[in-house]
């Protein structure tokens, strides 16, 4: 109940650092294709050139300036400013509904910096070498061999770190113009800025603090922790497995097996027994354990020693656990190992571990929450998609001059005049034409023009004068405005617009 | 549960004793406040040297960094950062993006601007704030003018003409309207016959024998109104004399009046007392040729030109 209580006491507690043993396993390998497909993604996406008639060849571009994204061959304007929102909602509902499935798998596989950080240990690891090496390397003296290897790190660390905040910035300007620029002194103040400050925070978070991103200063780890059911799956230690009634016993090999008793369940002191068995792995083993009332956990603490998060997850769900699933690689290598089942740790809801007798775990998605969200996100995906895919070829926006109103004419006619933007978002210039069908043909004043030709992505501005006699004035209450573009007359819209008289004047 | 988490704690003292037992405990700021406070100490000494700081008599110490602007003068000058030198240099910035357009409006004949939709969107919105600065004071924002005072520029009836070069004349060489007073030579009761004839001119509610008298009126010397107004009462626009035959009305505050009775001595008001007080000031020389230009298509786009 009260843990985190004695973490609080030491508020400004100095980091305790963390070096994570690296792993072999299922989800070992889920986290390194997750890995290089992003870098593939994220480092490469800005290099894919993509030919366009007038807007830079690059496949992906947020043009800023430009006030357009060019991604692939869509063109997203500020007016489609709905397609982002729409995105960003439906990312945020898919966090909830996987959240509410299998627990925080946005933050052990796929957040931004657990990747950096996965791939900054990788580095680590490469140069400084394994767990125990790296824990020698901190605690010698600052020698020769400490100062090549820590600063190498650190140097390598900086330059992908560079590279990320390059990529970054090559995502908004045209990609090998700018890298070009960017080293002979040439590119843009903001990109300097961009890519300094950049390289600076992924160096700081994936290199320096880590876990405590997570664990200070994130808030969605927080929040996800309010989407979980008693149904959810997430990374569980099955204590009833493992502790068993007389708690964890270590083996140690070579003197055939001691068992070690560490920790009783009841927690009232440590008692140690030493029992020789003859026993080393496999059922018999662990016929052995149960008999003398162990749990299956041998306590050879690898799974505290992968962990990123620098918990043990044997003291159950904790808001620190990022739900990587590398101590479950790392326990089921050991259970193999003793011939020992799987799954000792493992993805498993807190109400089946809780049951009488455990059923094998598996997704709870027919709860009215995860249905609802999955709703939700079908529409939601379907209606975006459908939005793209059946977008208007141009934007308009009708506004009537209400400054005056009407002007009544010397023959007493009526006079209403509107402004009309429309904005092409085609990708080639088109011709619009602008009609009154409710009226006759000279009803409608368009000034000097007729017709308005736009460039793409550009925008035109048109001032419709209107002029009806007092009669058709009095019963016109609204009219439409018709913008057909040339040549196509399937994609004309119309607007309903407001037609103001003196008759109806309060 | 605090007693526990004081006697948990092992907080140093600073080392000092006063009386004996009096200590202090040690409880330095964490250490991500402090190398904080260092960062911006830091950024502060960076922001002195390169930005205005401290006053030193009666003037400061300008810093490092400086605006390199040129003034209406047109001369180049160099002063150390400060905000209006950068108010100067984007006004210079936005009027040299403004130039070519300008450029292209001096170019262009009134007839070409009109039909090119990409001046036109440049008329309508350089016209607009020129027009807010300069003429909605008396015409109103939308130009729609205030009747008594100031002519309607939206509507389709011009005193002085509606085409391109009427209209740039009005604009630089200004306005002033004038109509005598007809009560110092004609009698009260003429003036109501002329009244009703102008009255019935719009088919405005009159009385019909008046109006006869009115008309004869109208169209002898002994008012005269023929002289300006045409002997149609269609006016002449060369002196700037209204139409007296459309719906149209600028001085007689007929559309606002109520009842006919109302109307009829709106129009009688002005026949008395005359008009001096139609003036419009000359643009020339306060706005540029290129503004008045603009100007002038601008007045002429708000629907009613010719």
């Amino acid at each position: 109940m009260q843990t985190g209580l004695e973490d609080q006491l030491g508020l400004y507690q100095t980091r305790i650092p963390i070096f994570t043993r690296s792993v072999k396993g299922r989800f070992r390998r889920f986290k390194t294709s997750v890995l290089v497909l992003a870098y593939a993604v994220y480092f490469c996406l800005p290099w894919i050139p993509w030919s366009r008639l007038d807007a830079p060849a690059q496949a992906v571009l947020f043009d800023l300036p430009g006030r357009q994204f060019l991604i692939f061959g869509l063109t997203v304007y500020p007016q489609n400013i709905i397609w982002l929102a729409l995105f960003l909602i439906i990312a945020a509902i898919l966090l909830f509904f996987v959240t509410g499935l299998v627990g925080r798998a946005f933050c052990g596989y796929f957040c931004f910096q657990t990747v950096w950080t996965d791939f900054f240990i990788w580095i680590e690891r490469a140069i400084q070498g394994e767990r125990p090496t790296r824990v020698r390397l901190f605690r010698q003296p600052w020698d020769r061999e400490k100062v090549i290897k820590v600063g190498s790190t650190h140097a390598l660390w900086v330059l992908v770190s560079f590279w990320t905040g390059l990529s970054f910035v090559a995502y908004v300007t045209y990609a090998p113009q700018l890298v070009l620029d960017f080293f002979t002194g040439r590119a843009a103040d903001a990109a300097y800025i961009t890519t300094g400050f950049l390289t600076l925070t992924t160096y700081v978070a994936a290199g320096l603090m880590r876990e405590q991103v997570c664990t200070y200063i994130c808030p969605y780890g927080r929040f996800q922790s309010v989407m979980y059911q008693p149904e959810t799956l997430a990374v569980h230690y099955d204590a009833k497995r493992g502790e068993s009634t007389h708690g964890r016993a270590v083996v140690r090999v070579g003197r055939g097996i001691v068992t070690e008793r560490r920790r009783a369940p009841a927690d009232t002191a440590v008692a140690v027994e030493r029992r020789q068995t003859t026993m080393t792995t496999g059922a018999r083993a662990l016929a052995e354990r149960h008999e003398q009332g162990l749990g299956d956990c041998i306590d050879c603490g690898l799974c505290v020693q992968v962990c990123p998060a620098g918990i043990d997850i044997r003291d159950g769900l904790q808001y620190k656990c990022i739900s990587c699933g590398l101590c479950i690689d790392a326990c089921n290598t050991i259970m193999d190992s003793f011939g020992f089942p799987r799954g000792l740790i493992r993805y498993d809801s807190e109400s089946n571990l809780a049951a009488a007798t455990q059923a094998p775990p598996r997704l709870h998605w027919r709860g009215l929450k995860t249905l609802g969200y999955g709703v939700a996100l079908i529409l939601m995906s379907g209606f975006l998609v459908y939005s793209i895919s059946s977008q208007d070829s141009f934007d308009r926006a009708v506004s009537q001059i209400r400054q005056p109103l009407y002007v009544v004419l010397s023959n007493n006619d009526i006079r209403n005049r509107y402004q009309v933007r429309i904005t092409n978002k085609d990708k080639h210039t088109q011709t619009y034409s602008i009609s009154a069908p409710d009226f006759s043909a000279d009803a409608l004043d368009l000034g000097g023009f007729s017709k308005i030709s736009i460039k793409p992505g550009h925008s035109g501005l048109v001032q419709v004068s209107v002029r009806l006699p007092p009669a058709l004035a009095a019963k016109t209450e609204r009219f439409d405005l018709v913008i057909t573009p040339q040549g196509k007359p399937a994609e004309a819209r119309s607007e309903s617009v407001h037609f103001d008289s003196p008759s109806r004047r309060p | 549960m605090s007693e526990q988490k004081l006697q948990s704690q092992t907080v140093q003292t600073t080392g000092h004793a006063w009386d004996g037992d009096l200590q202090e405990y040690n409880n330095p700021l964490p250490t991500w406040w402090v190398y904080t406070f260092y960062v911006t100490v830091a950024f502060a000494i960076v922001y002195w040297t390169i930005y205005p700081s401290w006053p030193v008599g009666k003037g400061w110490i300008g810093g490092a960094s400086d605006v390199t602007y040129v003034n209406s003068a047109g001369e180049t000058k160099t002063h150390s950062w400060n905000t209006r030198a950068l108010l100067v240099e984007s006004l210079n910035e936005a009027a040299a993006a403004q130039k070519p357009y300008f450029d292209k409006v001096s170019s262009m004949s009134y007839e070409q601007i009109a039909k090119d939709p990409e001046m036109n969107g440049f008329i309508i919105s350089a016209g607009k704030s020129l027009f807010a600065d300069n003429c909605a004071a008396c015409h109103q924002s939308g130009g729609q003018g205030v009747v008594g005072f100031f002519p309607n520029l939206a509507d389709d009836d011009w005193l002085y003409g509606g085409s391109f070069d009427k209209i740039h004349e009005t604009l630089v060489g200004g306005r002033r309207g004038f109509m005598p007073a007809f009560s110092e030579v004609l009698s009260g009761e003429q003036i109501d016959q002329l009244a009703h004839y102008v009255a019935s001119l719009s088919g405005v509610g009159h009385d019909a024998s008046k109006a006869a008298t009115g008309n004869i009126l109208f169209h002898n010397d002994t008012a005269a109104c023929f002289y300006c107004h045409a002997v149609d009462a269609k006016g002449r626009k060369d002196v700037g004399a209204p139409n007296l035959t459309d719906n149209i009305w600028l001085w007689a505050k007929v559309p606002a009046a109520q009842g006919d009775a109302g109307k009829v001595a709106a129009i009688r008001e002005v026949i008395g007392s005359g008009l001096n007080k139609g003036v419009m000031p000359a643009w020339a020389g306060r706005l540029s040729t290129e503004q008045i230009k603009v100007l002038t298509v601008y007045v002429h786009e708000l629907g009613g030109g010719q």
